[in-house]
This record gives C-alpha cells, structure tokens and sequence, in this order.
C-alpha cells in the first residue's frame, strides 16, 4: 500500500512541503516561506469568502511553517472556524492547529471552549474524542475551569463508548495534574474505581492510569481499588488460558496494564487482608519465576516487555520492604542481571538496587555484588551506565566497605568523564566524612580528591575539611604533616593552597619541630605558591602569614618584608592592599600579648552539617522532593558565614549564636493559630522511623528527617508547594509543653512546585507524653491556610541502648519488683511474627537488644506494633 | 511521559508533542538539549540517559531518533516498547514507513500519535482498536471528498527507498 493512497490530498500543501525540501540554503527557505505567508495572508483578508477545504489547507501550511521552527502570528481565528464544521477532517486540522499553536492564555480561549462545548455535547464519539484530545493537549487552567465537572459525568455515564471513556479517564487525569484543586472529587469516585472490573482492557488500563494518579493524592479515598487490583493482576499473571487477543504483546499478556496495576499498587502499604495478600504474593512470585523460564521469542520486544513487568513487580517489592524472601529474590534476579549482555538490563539492574540497598532486609545482599558493581566502573563503555554504578556504590556503601568503595571512586575518578566528576567529587568526600573512623584516612581521602580533580572540588569541600581539622585536635598534627608534603609538589592545584595556607596558618607550630619544616621552610613554601593564585586565595595567604607572625616571632620579619613590599601596600585590589596595610601596622604596634590575643588559634565550628550533601542533591534536579526513605543523614544548605573567603579566616569573633537565640525568643512567644485539627494520621509511622511524609494534602506536603544524639535532636522539615502558585505569607511555629524546641525562621514564600527547608532543634530536659505540634499558616491563592501537625518527637527517640550480658540484665530485670515499676498489656497481634523482622523493629526502636535474651524480648514487644 | 520528539540524525525536528505546559524557550531547550545528547551517543549504547530530573528513553529506527522523556517512576522498557508501538502503527498505517512519510503527513503521524497516547499516557495499546479509528477517519474523509468533488486525485508520489528499521 503506497503512502500517498492515504492522506487527504491536499496536493497544495505536498507542493510547498516539496518547495521547502528543495530549497538550497536557509535564505531560499525563508523566501518562499515568507511569500506563502503573504498568499495566505491575503487569502485569509480576501473578499471571497474561503470554503472549508482551503481553510483547511492553508491551516495545515501556517501549521508546517510553524513546526519548522518559525514564529507564526496569524491564522488562529480560521483554526478557531474550523472546529464548527461538521466536516471531520477539517475539525480534526483546527483542532490539531490548536493543540500545537495556541497557549493557554490566549483571547480565543472563549471561542475554543464553545467549540470543544458542542462536540462534547455531539454524542458523535469521534467528534467527543477529538475535543477530549484537545483539552488533554491544551489543558490550561481555563479549560480546567471550563470543563472539570463535565468530563467524570462522560466518564462514567452508562452510554458512554469505551473509546470515549478511555479519553475522558486520560483527559481527567491531565487536568488533575495542572489543575488538581479544580478537578472535584465526589460520588464519581465510587464508579471509577469500578472500572477497574471493565470487561474492555483499554478502559481498564486508563482507569488505572486516572486512579493511580488521584490515589497518590487522596489514598483514603480509592482504597478498595486495592483488591480490585490485585484481582485483576493476578488474572493477567497467573492464569496461562486467557486469551487478552490483540493486548498480548509479544507473547506477554497485556504488559501495559499489568506495570499499572503495579504502579496503583505501589500507592498502598501491602494489604492486611491475609488472604489477599497471598495472592499478591503468589503474583509476584509468579512474575520472578516466568523471569527464568526460556524466552517464548527471540524478539527484543518480548524480553522488554516481560522485564519491564518483572521491573516494576520489583519497585513494588521494594516499596512493600516487608517481605524478606521476595526482597532477597529480586535482589538475586537484579545480580543476574548485571552480568547479561544487554546494557539496559545492566542499567535498569544499577538503578534499582540502588533502592534496594536502602531496605535493611536487603542491604546485605545487596553488598554481596559489590565486587561486580566496582568491575562496571571499570569496564562499561557507556558513561550512563557507568555513573549508576557509582550511583549504586554510594548507595551500598557503610562502615564495613567505606575504604574500599572510595578508594575504587577515587581511582575511576582519574580517569572518569568530565561530566560526573563534580559528582563523584561530592560523593566521595561525604562517604569520607560519614565513615571516617580514622581522621587521617578522612584528610589523605580529601587531599586526594584536590590532587586528582582539584578543579571538581567545590568550596563547600575544602570548607569542611577545615572545619573538621579544626574541631579535632586528634587530627591536627597529621593534617599539618601531610598539606606540608602535599605543598612540595612542583604544580598544586590552588585548592590545595587554600587547604595548606589555613591549616598551616593555624597548625603550623605542630610541625614546626622538624628542622626539614620549620617557619621559615613552611613561610617560603607557602609564598612560593603566592604569585600564581588568584585573589581570593592571596588574601586567604595573607592572613596565614599574620597567623605565623603570631606563632613565630622568628620569621616576624621576614614576613613584614613581605607585607612591606609595593606589590602588596600598592596592590590595585583593595581587599589585598586592605589586608597588606592592617596585618602590617598590627605586627609592629601590637605588643606580644595582644597579637597573641587577636590571632588566637580558631575556636571549634558549631556542630554544624555538611553542605556538600545539599549541594549533592541540588544537582540531582532542583524542585525534587529528597528521596523520603533515604536513610541518610540531610544537611542544612546554610547560606551562613563559612561561605564568603573572608569569612573563613574569620579572625576577630567566634561564631556566636547570639542571633538564634533572639529568633528563638520570638518563636516560642507567637501564640499558634487557634481552632484547627491536629493532623496525626501518619504519626505512628514514625515510631521506629526518623524520615519520611508526615503531612500531606492537595495544596502542600511535609516531609521530615530527623536524627538524635542523646537528648539532642535536629529535625529537617521540608514544605513541598504542590501547586503552581505561589504560597504566601508563610509563616510556622511550634508549641510544645515539654521540650526545647527551637526553630528557625523561614521565608514567607514558597514558589509553586518549589520546596523549602525548616531545620528544628530540640532538646529533652525531662521525660514528656505529649508530642510537640508544628503550627503552619499561608495564603494560597487569597485563603487564609491553617495546617497543624503532631510532630513525632517521642520519648524513645532519645532512648539510649546499652549492651550488657544477660545474666546483668535478667538480675537488673528482677530488681524491678515494685508495684509503679511495673506495666502489662497484651493484646492481639495484627501481623504474624517474625522473630528477625521484630528485632529490626526493636532495634530501630532503640530498646537493647542481645542474642540470648532477644528471643525474650522481641516477644515482648512486637506485639506493640 | 513528559515529551515525545521524533528527529532525524541530521538535527531535524520532525515531530513534537508536549504532556506538560512549557514555555516556547523551555520547548527549544529541551529540544537542543535532547538532539545534542542523543546524536552524540555512540551506537550500541544503552537506551537510558538520566537528563536533569527525567529519564530519557530513545531508539534509532533508521534515520530518525524516537526521543521520550520520563518521569522519575515511569518505567523505561515499556516506554522503549511504546515508542516501538507507535512505529508499527505509522508502519502499518503508512505500510513501510519511512521519514518522508512523516515528512509530508506531518498532520497523519499527529493524529496517530493521538491514538495511541494521551495527556503522557497510555490511551490505547491495541494495534487493532487504533487502526480502526484511523480507518474510520478516513472513511469520513472519503466521503466528506466525495461530496466536495474536489479534484486532487492527482497526487504527487514519492518514492521510499526503505522503511523505518531498527
């Protein structure tokens, strides 16, 4: 069949499209565009009145024109006509016109609303689809306005076409993605969900795509798509005799509707109902077995089909985390196939497990391909591939494998792409920090890093490794040791400068001993370096030297030389000439004892978190939410003093907190906004648990990570903006009876789609029940917003374990006789036991937990959950 | 699914559809970005890019790149299998489509598209039940042409060497 049997034969529009392909040079194609712009133009102005077939047709050339890339400012009133014809091709054509061309805040909105208004109303259902097209294409706000109410009726009324209901599911969920606060929820909800039993496949797999969608928003309310789910699922999977016709692809039964039916229920915990959970069980284990049954074709199509299904049964697996034997399997079929010989098998294996490695029932299997992983850092020739793999090394890293998996990055690093070098950077130097029981391993890891890739390391890198040294005196010794050694090297990248010129300027006098680095042989080898830096490290330098004028009188003059000398009093950069001219009148008035006063060696940084995590993130895509179950430790991006060079030299005031207390004064005075319910839905969650959602609904979403140490803890909250619109006038606090919390203040705006970060500092004085309530009020779209939340601050968070025998314990336990020391509850479990999984349960609980008197234990208190 | 771009291994845009609003500058560099990144791919690479917050999913068939970016939890083999559907349908359609077909029944490969996908989603995965409404459609233009009496019968033709292989 020849393609030109087809289409409509609008020989004109062939003839220019033909005109374009022939045209030699840009100038010629902009030629004959222009004049059939002009032709159009006075087509369009013409007296005689255009009949519909060249309307048509020169829609479709101001269409063409437009699609090559050039700007088209006319055409869109015809385009608009078109849609009132009763002719299917032209409507088809103004439709499409619109769909491409008009954005949402254009003046003919009105008129293509009437237009999209009489097709829905047609009960033609090729006319009601065309107009469902257009407003899933175009859906802006004003079609949301226009039409939200409309679409569910279409949906769900009993004479509707399957065709049509397979629209109008897609095209409500497209508007509840722009618009969510527009799409009306209600009795509808019911019949939806219902779909899900449709006897046609087509409308099955957009129902589950439309409820998937709302059910992320408003579980509660699609809850018994679960069973229906599941059911349907497992007639897909399990039974072998069904013939889904023309929705088998490639020898798999309707792979589209099956990685739904998956993704709706990955908006669910696993089912409580037992009897369905087994079936679910059964499903998935059905779908792992089918994974090593011999392919039914040899078609690339078959196998990503099946793995695409066996991919997503995984993520489902995954996001359940209860089911230790299923995570086990997927983390064994994901290891096979890190080793198949197609690369997007290998790709999609790194990606997730990568997820993987964050569930505790998993992470150790997950090290186990550790040796695997690091060979594919060494061996891919795709760079994709390659960066999830350091991806996944991240991912699995702990205590027990922290110096081989850096020292692996480091080495990749060498050679690694320029595009993920930053990244890897970051990477290594937060795995460096987090594992680092040895701080000397921690400054040789850093050192590294700048000798390897020093134009990769950021600031925030080189900052902390100066706040580390500087708060650990156990390290500084070493640290001056080995920037010494490091300094020799004929050409040192300037971020090693900096890095030596701090932490010489202050440890200096530690190594000063040796007669192969005493101050004259650090002060020569630091100035050699001096000409070729840049500003900010020549400063940074100068205020070393003042530093080793202070430590050692012995070089005082030398150094003045220096200070004295025209290229630095007459420096044309007035930072230097400033610092040059300040550090010189102080070393000759200032007596012994004032210098020794004002150049003291720098006091310890406040506890603070790194900022390179925040930075890491940040690259991953701005706007993202953090990965909630990401077990790791968040940072605060603080914007504070360390990050301005001066700043870092700080040489006159210790870092103060003077400025939080006042804030934190006035947060604790402003009453909360009365009369709004206390949201603790998800409060249980957190028992055993520091991260995760705490709060959400259809405008905003909190999400929380926490740690503790002691009786300090630090919790991140996020405020996730859901809408496009701003958030104004944001404003929280908290109130609680029996703890310290301090908050800082937060800006009072929150673009739409953005997040925003609070960081909460508590500190537990004395045991408390009540937990404190976080207060957030905003204005979103001119009403006034009240939101409260329990925050799940609970005593256990700051319980301590301690190890001890069991003979101690069994002889402290049986102490406890006393009438008040003594409580008993026993009711029945919701879950059947598992000794393992509970004293997981138990362990995140923070209780003690040990081998012999665990048995005991777990069944003491996994009853509690 | 956020976006579909269809464009040839010169750099020529033959297709675009959008899921989500953009502005017209978002449009162009997303499409820079798209073209540069995939082009310079070597072949026998994997399928997969990570591109800011998405996932990018492309496959060569012959001289055009089929390009989708994904959302973070969408699943990357069946948008590859989804962009293999849409081929067979321009290819049944078409009968051993090629870019030229795309070419000049620019508006065609559109309406196809519409078929099949809607607001990023799978509308229709059925071979049979989108060939029936492309054929019904023209079926409605064969009649509206017939009432018209338009003479275009003479149409230009124009010889395809080879259709769209992987």
């Amino acid at each position: 069949m020849p393609a030109v049997s087809k289409g409509d034969g609008m020989r004109g529009l062939a003839v220019f499209i033909s005109d374009i392909r022939n045209c030699k040079s840009k100038e010629a194609e902009i030629k004959r565009i222009n004049k059939e712009l002009a032709n159009i133009r006075s087509k369009f102005k013409g007296d005689k009145a255009l009949d519909g077939y060249s309307k048509k047709k020169y829609v479709c050339k101001l269409l063409f024109i437009f699609l090559l890339g050039h700007d088209i400012d006319f055409g869109h009133m015809e385009a608009v006509n078109l849609l009132s014809s009763n002719k299917y091709t032209e409507k088809q054509i103004g439709y499409l016109f619109i769909s491409v061309l008009v954005n949402s805040n254009s003046d003919l909105i009105r008129l293509i609303n009437n237009g999209i208004k009489n097709d829905l109303a047609s009960r033609n259902p090729t006319f009601m689809n065309l107009a469902l097209h257009c407003i899933a294409n175009v859906g802006s706000r004003e079609m949301a306005e226009a039409f939200a109410s409309e679409i569910p009726r279409v949906l769900v009324a009993r004479d509707t076409m399957d065709s049509v209901k397979q629209s109008a599911a897609l095209c409500l969920l497209r508007l509840n993605r722009t618009s969510p606060d527009l799409v009306p929820m209600g009795e509808w909800t019911a019949r939806v969900v219902h779909l899900l039993n449709d006897q046609h496949l087509g409308v099955v797999t957009a129902a589950t795509s439309l409820i998937t969608t709302l059910a992320q928003k408003n579980p509660d309310d699609f809850k018994t798509s679960v069973s229906l789910a599941v059911a349907r699922l497992s007639r897909i999977v399990t039974s072998a005799s069904i013939d889904l016709q023309d929705y088998t692809y490639y020898f798999v039964a309707a792979p589209w509707l099956s990685v739904k039916l998956l993704r709706l229920l990955q908006c669910y915990p696993p089912p409580e109902d037992a009897a369905l959970r087994s079936r679910l069980t059964e499903c998935l284990e059905t779908i792992l077995n089918k994974a090593q049954e011999p392919p039914k074709s040899k078609k690339v199509q078959h196998s990503n089909a099946k793995n695409a299904v066996l991919f997503e049964a995984i993520a489902l697996i995954i996001h359940h985390d209860s089911e230790p034997t299923l995570l086990v399997r997927a983390c064994n079929q994901l290891g096979q196939f890190l080793q198949h010989r197609e690369t997007n098998l290998r790709y999609l294996a790194l990606e997730s497990m990568c997820t993987l490695a964050s569930s505790e029932f998993s992470h150790e299997a997950v090290k186990t391909h550790m040796e695997t992983v690091i060979n594919a850092l060494k061996t891919e020739r795709d760079v994709s591939v390659r960066q999830r793999a350091v991806d996944l090394l991240y991912a699995m890293c702990d205590r027990s494998n922290a110096k081989q998996i850096v020292a692996e990055m480091l080495s990749y690093l060498e050679t690694a792409d320029y595009s993920i070098r930053e990244e890897i950077v970051l990477k290594v130097a937060i795995l460096a920090e987090k594992y680092a029981v040895d701080y000397t391993w921690y400054v040789d890891t850093i050192l590294n890093l700048i000798r390897i890739a020093g134009d990769y390391v950021s600031e925030e890198v080189w900052y902390r490794v100066i706040q580390i040294v500087i708060n650990r005196d156990d390290v500084q010794g070493y640290a001056a040791k080995t920037v010494f050694e490091a300094l020799q090297a004929p050409a040192c990248h300037e971020n090693l400068v900096k890095v030596g010129g701090y932490i010489l300027g202050e440890f200096g006098n530690l190594i000063a001993g040796d007669s192969r680095s005493s101050p004259l042989v650090q002060f020569n080898l630091l100035h050699s370096k001096f000409h070729l830096c840049s500003v900010p490290t020549r400063a940074l330098l100068l205020s070393a030297y003042i530093k080793f004028i202070n430590l050692f009188p012995e070089v005082k003059a030398t150094i003045q030389d220096v200070l004295r000398s025209d290229s630095q009093l007459r420096n044309a950069d007035v930072e230097l000439q400033q610092r040059a001219v300040e550090y010189l009148r102080l070393s000759c008035i200032a007596s012994t004892d004032i210098l020794a006063t004002v150049l003291e060696e720098m006091p310890p940084f406040p506890e603070r978190e790194s900022s390179i995590l925040a930075k890491l993130k940040k690259k991953k895509g701005p706007g993202k939410l953090p990965d909630m179950d990401d077990s790791r430790r968040s940072v605060n991006g603080s914007t504070d003093s360390t990050h301005s060079f001066t700043d870092v030299l700080n040489l006159n005031s210790a870092p103060s907190s003077g400025a939080n207390l006042l804030i934190d004064v006035f947060s604790e005075s402003s009453a909360p906004p009365a009369a709004t319910d206390v949201s603790e839905e998800n409060f249980p969650r957190f028992v055993c648990k520091n991260n995760g959602v705490i709060y959400e609904n259809q405008l905003l979403q909190i999400g929380l990570k926490s740690e503790y140490r002691q009786n300090l803890g630090r919790m991140y909250v996020f405020y996730g903006n859901k809408t496009s619109t701003q958030f104004l006038s944001f404003s929280s606090s908290v109130s609680s009876s029996d703890l310290n919390v301090h908050s800082k203040a937060v800006d009072p705006v929150i673009e739409g789609g953005a997040q925003m970060q609070q960081i909460l500092n508590i500190e537990c004085v004395s045991d408390f029940s009540d937990a404190p309530v976080l207060n957030i009020q905003f204005r979103y779209g001119g009403a006034l917003q009240n939101i409260a939340v329990k925050l799940p601050v609970m005593l256990n968070k700051f319980f301590q374990p301690t190890e001890m025998m069991s003979q101690d314990f069994f002889q402290r336990w049986k102490q406890l006789g006393a009438p008040q020391q003594e409580v008993q509850k026993i009711f029945k479990a919701k879950h059947p036991m598992d000794t393992e999984v509970a004293k997981a349960k138990v362990k995140r609980h923070k209780s003690l937990c040990r081998d012999s008197v665990s048995q005991r234990l777990c069944e003491l208190l996994s009853e509690q959950f | 699914m956020r976006f579909l771009l269809l464009f040839s291994r010169q750099g020529k845009l033959r297709l675009q559809k959008w899921f989500t609003p953009l502005t017209d500058r978002e449009k162009k560099k997303v499409i820079r970005d798209m073209m540069m990144l995939v082009l310079a791919r070597p072949p026998r690479s994997c399928n997969f890019l990570q591109w800011r917050d998405l996932k990018i999913v492309y496959k060569r068939y012959a001289s055009l790149y089929f390009c989708a970016g994904l959302e973070d939890k969408d699943n990357e083999l069946l948008a590859l299998e989804v962009l293999h559907r849409y081929v067979e349908l321009l290819d049944k359609y078409f009968g051993n489509v090629c870019e030229l077909d795309i070419i000049f029944n620019f508006e065609k490969a559109y309406f196809i598209l519409d078929e099949f996908l809607m607001g990023g989603e799978i509308l229709e995965t059925s071979k049979l039940a989108v060939g029936v409404s492309m054929e019904e459609a023209d079926t409605l233009q064969e009649e509206e042409k017939e009432q018209e009496e338009v003479g275009k019968t003479d149409k230009e033709r124009f010889a395809c060497g080879r259709g769209l292989r992987e």
